[in-house]
């Protein structure tokens, strides 16, 4: 195994409910290497947003450690930027000051974080909007606004939770195709939540399917399909394949090999 | 250009002309009872002869008029001041959230009708009491419309900006501030109609000049009149603050007014 960008040990994490406690991460564990595009998948329910939040510093795990670039990260919110499923783009601002937030959060001067943000509307195809306010945007351009937003805070790790859950299926394509263009240009480092199969094979280099709660790493799938992919690559008969073994992963079966 | 300035015209039109259509129809129906059941006008005056009168001590009313609109702006500044800052102390701190909530509430049972007369005791004819009593009527809608504002902010948006790293301090001002403002200037049109009426009531139990006092001697007097001439120039202070909200929040909060336009 090579170089580690963010190491995610054995983590647990129980709620405490009326009706007793209840376990959701049942020691999780899994590398990510630097550039390396990780999707998760898992059953509704199985805690996938729980081992978000654990990873981002949301919620402290009972136990286990997410380490970043050799250093313990558990708990803290810095080295990630985080990308919700809702663009949570906010009215009052306009779509350059949204995507400045997360800058002038740090401590950034205004002034160098819309120079920052303003030098990736031109790839996100957003150019000419910079001043428009979010709700004149279509859905597409939100989510790609909201994408801008996390990925100009230049954190190690972005963590995306579904990003495009909230798309027609049309623009979810559409979007899909544009961020397997658009990150070849970049060096992200990217761990996302998905419930859409198709979605984890065409973006991915790795996809980890989750067991039902409380959860673990059920399967570790390396997507062996050369970059950049165009939509084409559904048709490639590894592509079926690939999504057939991720589809029985996720019923609870096992690939026979 | 021109097309949206004529569909604003027609919408605010739209808006003023049913209420005016009610009024008129109510106008003309008193004004025909007044003068086909010749009732005394010390009972009831006829709409024409309010509005006659009114004009001609126009100077009287004017010069009671404008020590109310003072009352009702310091009044309502303090009423302003008084429930930001509970608000937000209050957002802040879920002990005090605790403590205050049922404060508040206590405050709104307090019969303002018998305790207008004993500030007046206390606090004597000048601005005090006054100020106190427009404060107790318009803090509450106020101050509950920012708690809430603040609440109503979503959960999500709050794992937003601590996923950035922001502090409460940060959370408060980037997000549950700006959103709340909606609702704030939903609860400042409820404040303003009472704060008027609060100023007329207090003046009413008892003080030097203003238009309450003006309406209690010219009822003492009989002049029916008056005392509904002054009742007319209340309700146009009214209207004029209310008015004067939404000029307010076309301004703080554009945003939001566009959007419930679209």
């Amino acid at each position: 195994m090579g170089e580690v960008k963010l190491a995610v040990e054995d983590l647990h994490k129980s709620f405490r409910t009326d009706a007793g406690v209840l376990p959701v991460l049942d020691g999780v564990r899994f590398d990510v290497a630097p550039g390396e595009f990780v999707s998760v998948i898992g059953p509704s329910g199985c805690g996938k947003s729980t081992l978000f939040n654990a990873i981002a510093g949301l919620e402290r795990p009972d136990s286990g450690r997410v380490v970043v670039d050799g250093r313990d990260s558990t708990g803290r919110s810095d080295p990630f930027a985080y990308m919700p499923q809702q663009d949570l783009l906010f009215p009052w601002r306009t779509v350059l000051d949204n995507t400045t937030l997360g800058l002038e959060v740090a401590g950034v001067p205004r002034r160098a974080a819309r120079d920052r943000a303003r030098a990736l509307f031109g790839p996100f195809g957003l150019a000419g909007f910079e001043s428009a306010r979010p709700q004149e945007l279509s859905g597409g351009m939100r989510q790609r606004a909201a994408l801008l937003r996390t990925v100009v805070q230049d954190r190690a790790v972005l963590l995306l939770d579904e990003p495009f859950g909230a798309l027609d299926s049309l623009t979810r394509t559409d979007m899909q195709e544009w961020l397997e263009t658009v990150r070849t240009g970049f060096e992200w480092t990217v761990l996302m939540i998905t419930h859409d199969i198709r979605e984890a094979v065409l973006l991915s280099d790795r996809v980890l399917v989750l067991a039902p709660r409380p959860t673990r790493v059920h399967l570790d799938v390396v997507v062996d399909l050369p970059h950049p992919r165009g939509l084409g690559v559904i048709t490639d008969p590894r592509f079926a394949q690939l999504e057939d073994v991720l589809l029985n992963a996720l019923r609870g079966r096992r690939p026979e090999a | 250009m021109s097309a949206p300035t004529r569909g604003r015209a027609r919408r605010t039109l739209s808006a003023v002309v049913p209420p005016l259509v009610l009024v008129v129809v109510g106008l003309v129906v008193w004004q025909w009872a007044v003068t086909s059941t010749g009732v005394r006008p010390q009972v009831l005056p006829s709409p024409l002869r309010v509005v006659e009168q009114g004009w001609r001590n126009r100077e009287l009313i004017w010069t009671h008029t404008v020590p109310t609109l003072q009352v009702t702006a310091i009044g309502f500044a303090c009423s302003l001041a008084l429930s930001w800052a509970l608000a937000i102390a209050v957002d802040f701190s879920r002990w005090l959230r605790r403590a205050l909530t049922p404060l508040l509430v206590a405050s709104q049972t307090i019969p303002i009708i018998v305790i207008a007369p004993l500030l007046i005791i206390w606090f004597g004819f000048g601005l005090l009491p006054k100020v106190l009593v427009i404060a107790l009527v318009t803090f509450f809608p106020i101050a509950i419309g920012l708690i809430e504002g603040f609440a109503a902010t979503d959960r999500k948006a709050t794992d937003l900006l601590r996923s950035m790293g922001a502090s409460r301090w940060q959370r408060f001002r980037y997000v549950r501030l700006p959103g709340a403002l909606p609702s704030f200037f939903t609860a400042l049109r409820i404040g303003i109609t009472y704060a008027v009426t609060g100023a007329v009531f207090a003046e009413y139990a008892g003080a030097k000049e203003g238009l309450g006092i003006f309406m209690s001697l010219q009822k003492n007097s009989f002049r029916t009149d008056l005392v509904l001439a002054a009742v007319v120039v209340t309700a146009l202070l009214s209207i004029g603050l209310f008015g004067v909200t939404h000029l307010v929040e076309r301004l703080v909060i554009p945003w939001h007014v566009k959007r419930r336009r679209g």
